[in-house]
């Protein structure tokens, strides 16, 4: 009978030996599926167990925490929620997170590695540590003035220092609180309805998403290019462009809104917007030399972070020489996101080379330790140093005595250029102002700020003084107001 | 009547009582309780659970009685038993405490303590009233009828979740099926203790199976089919499979003939296959079983299974500490069918091991008890008792870790449930009296002769 006993204890430990070596499958082999599967709600109940980190703007968060009790715990609140939409995006227990939500999630949900005190140490305890914070670039009142300046009309500002990179501003308009959609439940579900079906597209990321054809705005790059490609050697010189402008290879005709354009010089034809030199122009680089120019400057882009992702800005790499021509004007298919012209503003501002915009000037422990620096990159070199000078002079021009005198700022160098770009079939769409600008202190060693505004229900005739006149106002308080902040700097 | 016997001690040996051992074993079992309670309570709001004292002194002095009795009544017991069973039954009510968290309309840890606190008393009872397990000899058919009128019974109750196992009596429900397993595994033992060269040398041969005759034979399947029959019919398969493995095992040992584990394993099949593909309850476990996350492809969410399979893939290695995981995720049953996982999820892999291992040491001091034992049925008995908890333990979590398909079965003192606990008590009561027979010194050795009579059923 021992011998039978014994064979029944041996049974016995079978059974325990398949339980520890099932524990061991289920709970170290097959863990790591297990915890990923997306009907795990550990991995929601994980990440909203602890209050997120906070987004920091000038010093102070705009973002926060509420204990809601529920299951998925902490619920994100904003302060001035519409005002700083456009960057911080929003965090939701229903819809997840965007922009700089999502691109810092890992560190204002604390599971990024370097928010550990010890390397590994999360994987070891299987903790999270506290949120850190992500401090931005943004300054409190340039965004105040450009969201006063949109004032609900729809439209965006992007304002950036030239040398850095860095983005002072970035305005999307209309707006919306992000804080109505944190968390679960009818209400949320109920906003969210709301806000995406509304005309006004809340939440449409003007700034950063979306794309408009840049219109005369665009001139200033046709511009560099013509100069860069030696076609224009001297800014003051005629062209040989008509007036009226039969494009190539048609019989259209190309007219202009502003007088004295057949055969006017660079200088004249920034000056006051002339559509047919700068098509002229246009041509006469070719399509290579202009693909080549503007592509400097970012334009098919798809790679663009800021760290959020940026729409690709638009310019065509095969046209016929009369989509060429309406393309130079920045028209056609021609279309550039509100960060692109504030880009390319910044590269006239900056001798020619744009610095890599960012919107995350670091990120920090809850404790205030820094744990990434976002340092100043170049982005490329959109063209000479040379051009970028006579620019520099053909924008000041603009805004001195042009169609951007509404910019002017008496005690600083202020160059713009307007835009009125048409759109819609036949052009029946209300056109979009648009108006980039930098503004350079006088006593000050280089520009404070570069920017870009673009209007879209423009309420002015279709000529390129509404960009002037919707636009420029805009530009200007926020460059008035980089230049304040400067100078106080500066002290 | 008697044997010459050749491994037995010498005498003037006495073997060592352990009962000091046994005594500050059970001080580090209350102790690792109380510290598990404590845990909870500062993982959860940061401070030690203001009746932590209360939870330990009541915790402790269970462990003081039951040690007492043993002390004055079995002095020569194996003293692992009760440590084991006070730490697991510590520890269990330390996760249903935990688990009352999460549930602040279902708290069960008070009343799985009053069952407790009445484990502990019958288990005295036993120590204390049953001096010779060998008295139960006699008591075979009674514990058969009382057994199958115990399972009867709920037959005259209504059905609690799909199955008709509960007694509800005023506000206590109990499930008799639960005590019916100790006395099936006593009359077994006396059954087979008394019958087995019957069992083993008679019969008729055919071809190269021998089987014994049909009378001896007879009474103890008809008995076998019965109980698993009234099981089948209340739908709790667990401990059908659990009667079943039991009179296998004992069939097995008692005669060593491997055929019966042959014909065990082709029975258990057919009656799996049948009851698995007949019975929608079952067939839909079994489905389970083989696919967890078929629920969450079609949309519906993760089932039982999925969340407990989330549960221990949560726990890891080192697990999220007590009262950290979220095995309430789990939902119905999570106290009592579940428990496991929340042992897994905030224990880890190395507590649920230990947990095993408590186990497994529990049941191997039962063979133990039994394999030193001289009498054929205490050996029988105790080692009928100790598969009882072997089989019950791996049921159940292998049925919540997806090793087997999932029957409804406790986890041995973890679980909510009082019947369970009360029951395991009587378990380890009557394995602590096999135990000191086995160990106590044998002035009287002419009467524990292999061939101990077996007293006629009366």
């Amino acid at each position: 009978m021992i011998r039978y006993a014994r064979r029944a204890a041996a049974l016995c430990l079978v059974l325990l030996v398949a339980l520890l070596v099932n524990s061991a499958r289920v709970m170290v082999f097959e863990a790591e599926s297990l915890d990923d599967n997306p009907a795990n709600r550990r991995i929601a109940i994980n990440r909203y167990a602890q209050p997120r980190g906070e987004i920091v703007v000038d010093g102070k968060p705009v973002t926060g925490s509420r204990d809601s009790g529920q299951q998925l715990r902490w619920e994100r609140t904003y302060r001035q929620g519409p005002l700083y939409a456009p960057l911080t995006g929003y965090s939701s227990q229903t819809y997840g997170t965007t922009l700089v939500e999502h691109a810092e999630d890992d560190v204002l949900s604390g599971t990024e590695p370097m928010l550990a005190p010890l390397p590994l140490w999360n994987d070891l305890t299987r903790g999270r540590q506290p949120g850190g914070d992500v401090v931005t670039t943004i300054r409190a009142s340039m965004q105040e003035a450009a969201f006063r300046g949109l004032d609900g009309k729809r439209g965006a500002v992007v304002a950036v220092e030239p040398h850095s990179g860095r983005i002072l501003a970035l305005v999307s308009s209309p707006s919306y609180d992000p804080g109505v959609l944190s968390g679960t439940g009818p209400g949320v579900k109920e906003a969210w309805r709301r806000l995406n079906t509304s005309p006004n597209q809340p939440m449409l990321n003007r700034a950063l998403r979306q794309t408009y054809p840049p219109g005369s705005t665009f001139k200033i790059v046709t511009a560099a290019a013509a100069l860069d490609a030696g076609v224009v050697r001297d800014v003051e010189a005629p062209t040989d462009t008509p007036d009226p402008f039969v494009l190539p290879g048609t019989r259209q005709v190309l007219p202009n809104e502003a007088t004295g354009c057949g055969d006017a010089s660079l200088a004249y034809a920034i000056q006051w917007s002339c559509n047919t030199v700068m098509a002229g122009l246009g041509v006469e680089v070719g399509l290579a030399g202009m693909v080549d120019a503007v592509e400097r400057f970012g334009f098919n882009d798809t790679a663009l972070r800021v760290p959020s992702w940026v729409a690709k800005s638009n310019f065509d790499r095969e046209m016929s020489p009369d989509q060429l021509a309406l393309s130079s004007i920045g028209q056609f298919d021609t279309t550039a996101t509100p960060l692109q012209m504030a880009m390319v503003a910044s590269a006239v501002a900056n001798n020619g080379e744009i610095a890599q915009p960012y919107l995350v000037d670091r990120t920090t422990t809850s404790g205030g330790t820094t744990v990434d620096r976002t340092g100043r990159r170049s982005y490329r070199q959109a063209m000479n140093p040379a051009t970028a000078m006579q620019l520099q002079r053909l924008m000041l021009k603009a805004v001195a005595d042009g169609t951007g005198t509404n910019a002017a700022i008496p005690g600083a160098r202020v160059g713009g250029k307007t835009g009125t770009a048409q759109h819609g079939f036949g052009n029946t769409g209300t056109p979009y102002a648009w108006f980039i600008a930098w503004a350079q202190a006088e006593d000050s060693a280089q520009p404070a700020v570069a920017v870009a505004v673009v209007v879209e229900d423009a309420e002015a005739a279709r000529t390129d003084i509404s960009g002037g006149g919707s636009a420029a106002p805009i530009a200007k308080a926020v460059m008035e107001e980089a230049l304040r902040l400067e100078a106080k700097a500066r002290g | 009547m008697t044997a010459p016997r050749t491994d037995a001690p010498p005498p003037g040996v006495r073997l060592p009582k352990r009962r000091g051992v046994e005594l500050s074993l059970l001080v580090c079992a209350v102790l690792i309780s109380v510290c598990g309670y404590a845990e909870v309570g500062l993982a959860r709001s940061g401070a030690v659970p203001p009746d932590a004292v209360r939870y330990g002194a009541g915790l402790g002095l269970l462990a003081l009685v039951a040690h007492l009795a043993v002390r004055f009544r079995a002095p020569y017991a194996d003293p692992l038993l009760l440590p084991i069973a006070v730490l697991l039954n510590g520890l269990g009510l330390v996760l249903i405490y935990r688990l009352d968290l999460e549930t602040p309309n279902d708290q069960a840890a008070a009343t799985q303590l009053v069952w407790s606190t009445l484990g502990v008393a019958l288990f005295i009872v036993v120590v204390l009233l049953l001096r010779d397990h060998r008295t139960l000899q006699g008591y075979a058919y009674v514990s058969v009828a009382a057994a199958l009128a115990l399972m009867i019974l709920p037959i005259f109750f209504p059905a609690v979740n799909g199955a008709k196992i509960w007694i509800r009596i005023g506000g206590l429900s109990f499930q008799p099926g639960e005590f019916a397993k100790i006395l099936l595994a006593v009359f077994f033992a006396a059954y087979l203790a008394a019958n087995r060269n019957a069992l083993a040398y008679t019969g008729r041969r055919i071809w190269i199976f021998q089987f014994p005759t049909g009378r001896v034979l007879g009474p103890i399947v008809a008995i076998w089919l019965l109980s698993v029959g009234v099981l089948v019919l209340e739908r709790d398969l667990g401990t059908s499979l659990l009667f079943f493995g039991l009179f296998v095992i004992m069939l097995y040992v008692a005669t060593g003939r491997t055929g019966w584990i042959a014909v065990g394993l082709v029975l258990a099949s057919a009656g799996a296959f049948l009851v698995g593909s007949l019975e929608p309850h079952v067939h839909s476990r079994v489905q389970d079983w083989l696919d967890p996350f078929a629920s969450i492809r079609a949309g519906d969410g993760p089932g039982q299974l999925a969340q407990s399979l989330f549960s221990f893939a949560a726990g890891g290695m080192l697990g999220s500490g007590l009262g950290l995981g979220h095995s309430v995720l789990i939902g119905f049953a999570t106290k009592s069918d579940f428990i496991l996982a929340t042992a897994g999820e905030e224990l880890g892999l190395v507590g649920l091991t230990a947990l095993f291992l408590l186990y497994a040491l529990l049941v191997a001091r039962g063979y133990r008890a039994g394999l030193s034992l001289r009498d054929p049925f205490g050996r029988l008995l105790a080692i009928g008792l100790a598969s009882i908890v072997a089989l019950q333990v791996f049921v159940i979590a292998g049925g919540v870790m997806g090793l087997i398909p999932l029957t409804g079965m406790a986890m041995p003192f973890l679980a909510q449930g009082g019947s369970s606990v009360v029951t395991n008590w009587v378990i380890v009561a009557l394995l602590i009296r096999v135990s000191d027979s086995a160990r106590a010194p044998q002035p009287d050795d002419a009467d524990t002769g292999t061939l101990a009579p077996v007293k006629e059923a009366a």
